[in-house]
């Protein structure tokens, strides 16, 4: 079981790998799919019109057949089947990207679903919840942020472009954990022999894997805002076919909404199992402190964002650096400090 | 969000025709304290100012780490220590920027508890003139009863109306607000819980070895190390008294903890004496303490017979060394040893210690350093004995874990040969006639007993926490207003009179609002009997347009 399990992670990483090859490919061949969804108005984002606003290739109009619709999982099968008569026509660049997209989508559905199933394996060699050190940890945190994706992209398919970003985010958290923090398979240590373990760890994992994707459209929103405000240097053309500003902003918010309670239950949770496992609900061991951090900044981010003076990229950039202390969380404070915390397993 | 617009919109107080600076510049710097740019750089300041309590050893979470950076930074040290840089969530400046931000909150909220008391007690506002401006607009087929029949669907969907003639207006979603004070109140009370905690709370460390000889009663000597709030008198702490009756450990087969528990006899004050079973996070929970397993190991028996061939028997705890194997170090003291029978004076020459490394799995072959398995497989004691002036007498309190280091270099005590290893019931005589024996060892739980007054209130006021946040974030506060009987804007002469004019307005960002209103439209209209009603055209796009228009509209429909 430990073994399929862990072959399982490699061949998720390759596929990720190759998600995020066939959604630069995507990007690459680009233009037609901006046009495509002028032509057929999105769903939600209205404002991916304006996106498209520069480009124009004649061809790019007829293309646009509901885009907005496209199931998320589409396979590739009925993209080829968009193409009518494609037997001797070369297809049109804009298809091209089309497809090398949803072959992207396909692939990050098959890596996760590879994922879970790697997930399951080694709670079962385990025989508990894959949750014990930070290896486990990593790849369940991992795990939530590309199933969130998914659900995410399934509401608003025309994010696909964002799908770079996060498979890349991916790649580098599963091969880190692969390389640096694999460990065998062990029971747990009695301090983690609780029903605590699954309440507090289950949530931090959730809310982790929510702030991961969260952190996705922000970045997409800074570098987008930029773009739209004229910035033509190089991180922000690479959002020239991204969303509209003001969507990439609201999916941030809307994530990190959902996140935030869910991370402040976490704490909360944790707080209580310290209480009883340690004796006191909170003492500042480094990974208290860096959560009460987290915490912080993502109220910070909150009210930020609720209050009309502060610009909305301040709001974005406390979004990333949010990310940032609980990457600092779930890395740092493991390798470089030494608390209560340390069944980490490095 | 409105509320917050609601609040710098407020026009400020008219001003005085003599304002007295020191007032004015009180009220300035509180208005500027109560500001939400201010909270928002407090909320940084807190977050970038618990940094340093997480990268610098701190003393509440491990003095010893305090201790080893003294000893690497002899020079940096004292410096950092007297800015509090060592005990940092306590140090002048976190707590200055704490307090501060409190202020800010208390002094944020208060006014606007105010304006929400009042808001729940007044009724939706009067319809504006034009419906058509709103960012939800639709005409419907007025619904046999009028304004009365509009009113009750709008209750049974739980609005807040108010019925003006032909006009009824509705509000919902002060959950909200209502939410956004309780989230903010519950901070308040969190930290009033923690504040409770640390004065009203103490709490000690120490170690209890099995065995009716050795058991401790809760008084503050009886602790290594305490933590009492400053209004804590020793006759608060409650008086129970706890034995060690067994100690149970399993391990794996690699050395990693798998299952701990501890059983105590329990003597609580007006309570028969009971039994009680606690583990790692199942603590023992008395009345007015709460009991946590934090450690365990062993203390080493070991009997010294001297040259009287009078006995004494040493049973103190060997300190674990951090490694898996549970490898212990300690000290077994004789200071009463060799006393002249005649006289009954101790011989300060005479006096006899073991210092020791225990390996409750000793390796099969030397060296003997590094005990190979938790459990007790293959026990042995490893002693080094030492015959002269312990110190003890000296005055200087010396650990009953360490030998005294000065007392051998300065040659007071001297070293008894070649160490030795003792296995269990072996003897080792010594070369002027006495002996030393290795009779087992009893295991030791290492205990920490605290009482949090300040506990209870903490989780109840999380879970407030919890519940008004979930509102606050996912409250929307939305009016809508219909009139019975207008005419549409566009002045269409049919059916007039029959007809209902509706709009709405969301009054906090609300993408799905117009799906909300087109169905609360619907239901109302008896099943849309006016055909689709304009302006709910399924438009839920939510860009920068719509969004600032909605804002736009927003203020508009507040003032
Ligand atoms: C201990 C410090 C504070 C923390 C941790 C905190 C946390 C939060 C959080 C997490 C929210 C999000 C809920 C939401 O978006 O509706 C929020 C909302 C809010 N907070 Fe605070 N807050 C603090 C202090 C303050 C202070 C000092 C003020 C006043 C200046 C304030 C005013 C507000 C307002 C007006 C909202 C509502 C925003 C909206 O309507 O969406 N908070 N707070």
């Amino acid at each position: 079981m430990a073994a399929l399990s862990d072959q399982l992670v490699s061949i998720a990483i390759l596929l990720y790998l190759a998600a995020m090859i066939s959604h630069a490919v995507e990007y690459a061949l680009g233009n037609g799919r901006a046009i495509a969804r002028r032509a057929a108005p999105a769903r939600e984002l209205v404002g991916a019109g304006v996106a498209a606003g520069g480009a124009t290739t004649p061809t790019g109009a007829d293309l646009g057949v509901g885009v907005g619709k496209e199931p998320v999982t589409g396979d590739a099968d009925t993209t080829t089947g968009d193409a009518p008569a494609g037997a001797g026509r070369k297809r049109p660049p804009g298809q091209r990207a089309r497809l090398a997209g949803r072959i992207a989508v396909v692939l990050t559905g098959l890596a996760t679903v590879l994922h879970l199933a790697a997930l399951i394996t080694h709670g079962i060699a385990a025989n508990r919840m894959p949750w014990g050190n930070m290896y486990e940890f990593v790849l369940t945190v991992s795990f939530i942020g590309a199933a969130a994706w998914l659900a995410v992209l399934w509401k608003l398919p025309a994010l696909r472009g964002l799908g770079l970003f996060l498979t890349l985010v991916m790649v580098l958290l599963l091969a880190t954990a692969e390389l640096v923090l694999y460990v065998p398979i062990v029971p747990l240590v009695p301090a983690l022999n609780s029903y605590w373990f699954i309440v507090h760890v289950s949530t931090v994992v959730f809310a982790s894997g929510l702030f991961l994707l969260g952190a996705v459209p922000a970045v997409a929103f800074l570098m987008r805002n930029g773009y739209e405000q004229g910035r033509r240097s190089f991180p922000y053309t690479l959002a020239k076919r991204l969303p509209a500003a003001a969507s990439l902003e609201r999916l941030t918010f809307g994530l990190h909404a959902f996140a935030f309670p869910v991370f402040t239950f976490a704490v909360i949770a944790g707080a209580i199992w310290a209480e009883a496992a340690w004796g006191r609900p909170w003492g500042w061991d480094p990974k208290e402190v860096w959560s009460f951090i987290s915490w912080v900044v993502y109220a910070g981010y909150l009210h930020a964002r609720a209050t009309p003076s502060v610009k909305r990229n301040v709001a974005a950039w406390l979004a990333v650096l949010g990310f940032l202390t609980v990457l600092m969380n779930l890395f740092g404070v493991n390798i470089f400090f030494e608390g209560l915390h340390s069944y980490g397993g490095l | 969000m409105t509320a917050v617009q609601d609040r710098t919109g407020t026009p400020a107080p008219a001003p005085r025709r003599r304002p007295n600076p020191v007032l004015a510049l009180l009220r300035n710097s509180w208005r500027q304290l109560t500001s939400m740019r201010t909270a928002l750089l407090l909320l940084f300041l807190l977050a970038v100012a618990a940094i340093p309590g997480s990268v610098l050893p701190q003393r509440g979470v491990n003095p010893e780490d305090v201790r080893d950076y003294y000893a690497a930074y002899p020079d940096l040290a004292p410096v950092l220590d007297r800015i509090g840089a060592f005990d940092a969530f306590g140090s002048v400046w976190f707590s200055a920027i704490y307090l501060l931000l409190f202020t800010s909150l208390v002094g944020c909220i208060l006014p606007r508890l105010r304006d929400h008391v009042r808001a729940l007690r007044m009724t939706p506002p009067a319809a504006p003139k034009r419906l058509d401006r709103l960012p939800q607009h639709a005409f419907l087929a007025a619904p046999a009863g009028g304004a009365e029949a509009i009113a009750a669907t709008l209750r049974k969907r739980r609005w807040r109306v108010a019925v003006r003639g032909d006009e009824v207006s509705a509000e919902k979603g002060y959950l909200k607000e209502t939410g956004n004070l309780i989230f903010h109140l519950s901070l308040v009370a969190v930290l009033i819980a923690f504040a409770l905690g640390s004065w009203y709370g103490w709490s000690g460390n120490r170690l209890l070895v099995a065995g009716e000889d050795k058991a401790f009663c809760n008084t503050r000597q009886q602790y290594a190390e305490t933590d009492i709030g400053p209004r804590v008198a020793d006759a608060d702490l409650p008086g129970f008294c706890l034995t060690l009756e067994e100690f149970e450990a399993r391990f794996l087969a690699d050395g990693q903890p798998e299952f701990f528990n501890a059983r105590v006899g329990v003597e609580e004050p007006g309570r028969e004496l009971r039994s009680a079973d606690f583990s790692v996070n199942s603590p023992l929970r008395l009345d007015g303490a709460n009991v946590y397993l934090l450690g365990h190991g062993y203390a080493p028996e070991i009997r010294y017979t001297d040259r009287n061939g009078r006995a004494q028997t040493s049973i103190v705890p060997f300190l674990t060394t951090g490694d898996m194997g549970l490898t212990s170090e300690g000290l077994a003291a004789f200071p009463d040893v060799n006393v002249d029978p005649a006289t009954g004076e101790r011989n300060p020459e005479l006096q006899m210690a073991f210092e020791g490394i225990y390996l409750p799995t000793a390796p099969q072959e030397p060296p003997y350093v590094r005990s190979e398995y938790p459990t007790e497989r293959n026990p042995a004691v490893f002693l080094i004995g030492y015959r002269g002036n312990l110190g003890l007498d000296a005055g200087i309190p010396g650990s009953i874990y360490r030998l005294d280091q000065r007392q051998v270099t300065t040659g007071k005590l001297t070293q008894l040969g070649e160490a030795k290893l003792l296995r269990p019931g072996e003897k080792w005589t010594l070369d002027d006639g006495t002996s030393v024996e290795f009779l087992g060892t009893r295991r030791y739980i290492t205990l920490s007993v605290r009482h949090d007054p300040g506990s209870t209130m903490m989780l109840v006021s999380c879970g407030f926490l919890l519940v008004g946040l979930l509102g606050s974030l996912f409250g929307r506060r939305r009016r809508v207003f219909f009139r019975v009987g207008a005419a549409p804007a566009s002045g269409s002469p049919t059916g007039s009179s029959s007809l209902v004019e509706a709009g709405g307005l969301p009054r906090t960002d609300h993408p799905g609002f117009a799906d909300e209103f087109a169905a609360l439209v619907a239901a109302i209209g008896d099943g849309g009997r006016a055909g689709t009603p304009t302006g709910v055209d399924g438009d839920t796009g939510a860009g920068t347009g719509r969004a600032d228009q909605d804002r736009a509209r927003t203020r508009e429909g507040t003032e």
